[in-house]
């Protein structure tokens, strides 16, 4: 197969403002892609140019080796998106939802109403099938949405933030959804905010900041490139003066707590001890895709 | 898939939606009828015989071919703003099925199509009770269902291309301001020379005007070569409105 997406130097302003500042970009059949990065990072802008509605302002874009520009609807006949907004047919019910959406992609009724039923079980939704739309649960509509997506068999499926807003119970049916398509060879491009999310479901992620590419690779790569094998946070009582700082160790302070690079968390913890450093709390953790961005940034992904 | 038969599939979403809120529907098939017994009857009581085109009417004889065009005006007024605007700006429908194979103008001709069936389901019905009741004089009346489809679809064009420029619900209270006086002032109630002299060539450019006037014409058989300047301008003005509103639509949905 083709390779899904190969963006070089990408592209796109709105009006002299730049919100993908010349992204390369190639993503591999079956592999599942992740875009990391905090609010105005330019996901969304990118998500829209690969689905072809948004044109390109400069740079080069290819799905599946067409151009989007001129074969729109060629390639949107290969691709499933879930934006980042709801924007199921509100005056539709459930299982039309998915039927009309099935016709827009050329299918008889037939094939739309079995396709509806199948997606409708791997939703969980069988039993709201004639319900209103407007009474689905956040959830609910966001599984709809990811079902409705699925109705053309795509090869490629853009996923805009699927589980923002979701409790962690419906994240994690999602998180299994996705896995399911993951393992029938649908290439996955999705956007999040969270990176137990990215490190879950993807394969490799890019790290954006301001339009452009901070960091990319595999999850446990970048963690590894970025920040060391665990992190020893502290917390000290706001009146307490403590120099860290002359210790030499890598630190990130935060509004609440410290964060302390290091490889062996419980060492650094009485080391700390043994100078007089106690703090008042302590955790030792394995290092996240959270760290990396921190460490890349200076900032938090979710603030 | 024949190109043509894409937009089609906008149609049978509609139809869908519809049938399950039939009141809608019926509600608007039942307006030109309130019109005509409401004003034609009542106030053509007091107006008394109206004369036009050399020949003596009776005033609901004058107003039902005008109720026809005005009605197909309000029809598709009524389908390509309020809805229109709740599709295109409330719900996503139009944004999420820009990620099918569909384009923005195989939806927007949808929309069209529809608008101008249901307005053209409603004229026949009306042009066949006022045939009943005896108010249509002359067989150039089975044209009008004709007229009153391209009445539609201008007015959808039109509809829709302002409503792209609406940013919220109460906008469309400045909407309806601009268009109530159309359907009333555009020799609907009242023949043209019943305005002052200066107010005739204003009356003249409006769009109602020349569908009001040309059924005028097929209900009474008094047809001439104005039925082309007539023709002319609804047509122009479906083809310009189509090119505006698609543009429009493409600003905002595919930035
Ligand atoms: N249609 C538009 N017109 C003008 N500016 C836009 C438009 N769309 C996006 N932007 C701007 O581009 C920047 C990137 O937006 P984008 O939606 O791509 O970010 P994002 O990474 O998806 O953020 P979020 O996590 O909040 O969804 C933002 O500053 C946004 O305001
Ligand atoms: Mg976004």
């Amino acid at each position: 197969m083709e390779q899904p997406i190969a963006a070089a130097g990408l592209t796109k302003t709105f009006g002299d403002f730049t919100a993908v500042d010349g992204i390369d970009l190639t993503i591999e059949p079956g592999e599942s892609f992740a875009m990391l990065g905090p609010n105005g990072a330019g996901k969304s802008s990118t998500m829209r140019m690969v689905s072809t509605v948004s044109p390109i302002t400069s740079g080069s874009l290819r799905i599946f080796g067409m151009d989007p520009h001129v074969d729109g609807p060629a390639i949107r006949d290969r691709l499933g998106v879930v934006a980042q907004e709801n924007n199921l047919d509100d005056e539709l019910s459930v299982v039309e939802n998915i039927i009309l959406y099935g016709r827009y992609f050329g299918l008889s009724w037939k094939e739309a109403r079995a396709k509806a039923t199948e997606l409708l079980g791997f939703a969980q939704l069988e039993d709201r099938a004639d319900a209103r739309v407007t009474s689905l649960s956040g959830g609910m509509k966001r599984r709809l949405a990811i079902a409705r997506a699925l109705v053309n068999d795509p090869d490629l499926v853009l996923l805009d933030e699927p589980t923002t807003g979701l409790d962690p119970q419906a994240r994690h049916l999602l998180w299994q959804r996705l896995y399911e398509l993951k393992e029938r060879g649908v290439t996955l491009l999705l956007t999040t905010h969270y990176m137990d999310e990215a490190e879950q479901l993807a394969d490799r992620l890019v790290v954006m900041d301001h339009g452009t590419i901070v960091a990319q690779g595999a999850p446990a790569e970048l963690i590894a490139e970025h920040v060391t094998r665990e992190v020893l946070e502290v917390r000290y009582p706001p009146e307490a003066e403590i120099d860290l700082e002359s210790l030499g160790l890598r630190l990130e302070s935060l509004t609440d707590r410290i964060l302390i690079y290091t490889d062996d968390g419980e060492a650094t913890m009485t080391e700390l001890v043994n100078s007089g450093r106690t703090p008042s709390s302590s955790l030792v953790r394995r290092a996240s895709l959270e760290d990396v961005f921190l460490a890349l940034t200076g900032r938090r992904l979710v603030e | 898939m024949i190109a043509f038969l894409l937009p089609w599939r906008l149609v049978e979403r509609n139809v869908i939606f519809y049938k399950r809120n039939p009141v809608v529907l019926l509600s608007a098939a039942l307006e030109p009828f309130i019109f005509l017994f409401g004003l034609g009857v009542g106030l053509g009581k007091i107006v008394g015989d109206v004369t036009w085109a050399g020949e003596v009417l009776t005033y609901p004889e004058f107003v039902a071919p005008a109720l026809v065009a005005s009605s197909a005006m309000n029809g598709a007024l009524f389908e390509m703003s309020y809805n229109f605007y709740f599709k295109l700006k409330e719900s996503g429908t139009f944004e999420a099925i820009l990620f099918t194979p569909l384009r923005l103008s195989h939806i927007y001709d949808g929309e069209l199509v529809w608008a101008m069936l249901r307005g053209g389901i409603y004229s026949i019905v009306f042009v066949v009770a006022l045939w009943v009741f005896g108010l249509l004089a002359s067989p150039w009346a089975v044209f009008i269902p004709l007229v009153a489809l391209l009445v539609g679809l201008a007015f959808a064009g039109l509809a829709s291309w302002a409503t792209t420029y609406v940013r919220h619900w109460q906008d469309f209270d400045l909407f309806f301001l601009v268009t109530q006086p159309l359907f009333l002032l555009s020799t609907t109630f009242f023949a043209l020379d019943v305005y002052p002299e200066w107010c005739r060539p204003i009356v003249q450019a409006t769009p109602l005007y020349h569908g009001v006037d040309l059924t005028r014409d097929l209900a009474r058989g008094t047809v001439d070569v104005s039925a082309f300047g007539h023709l002319g301008y609804l047509l122009a003005m479906v083809a310009i409105t189509r090119v505006l509103a698609v543009r429009r639509l493409a600003v905002l949905l595919q930035n």
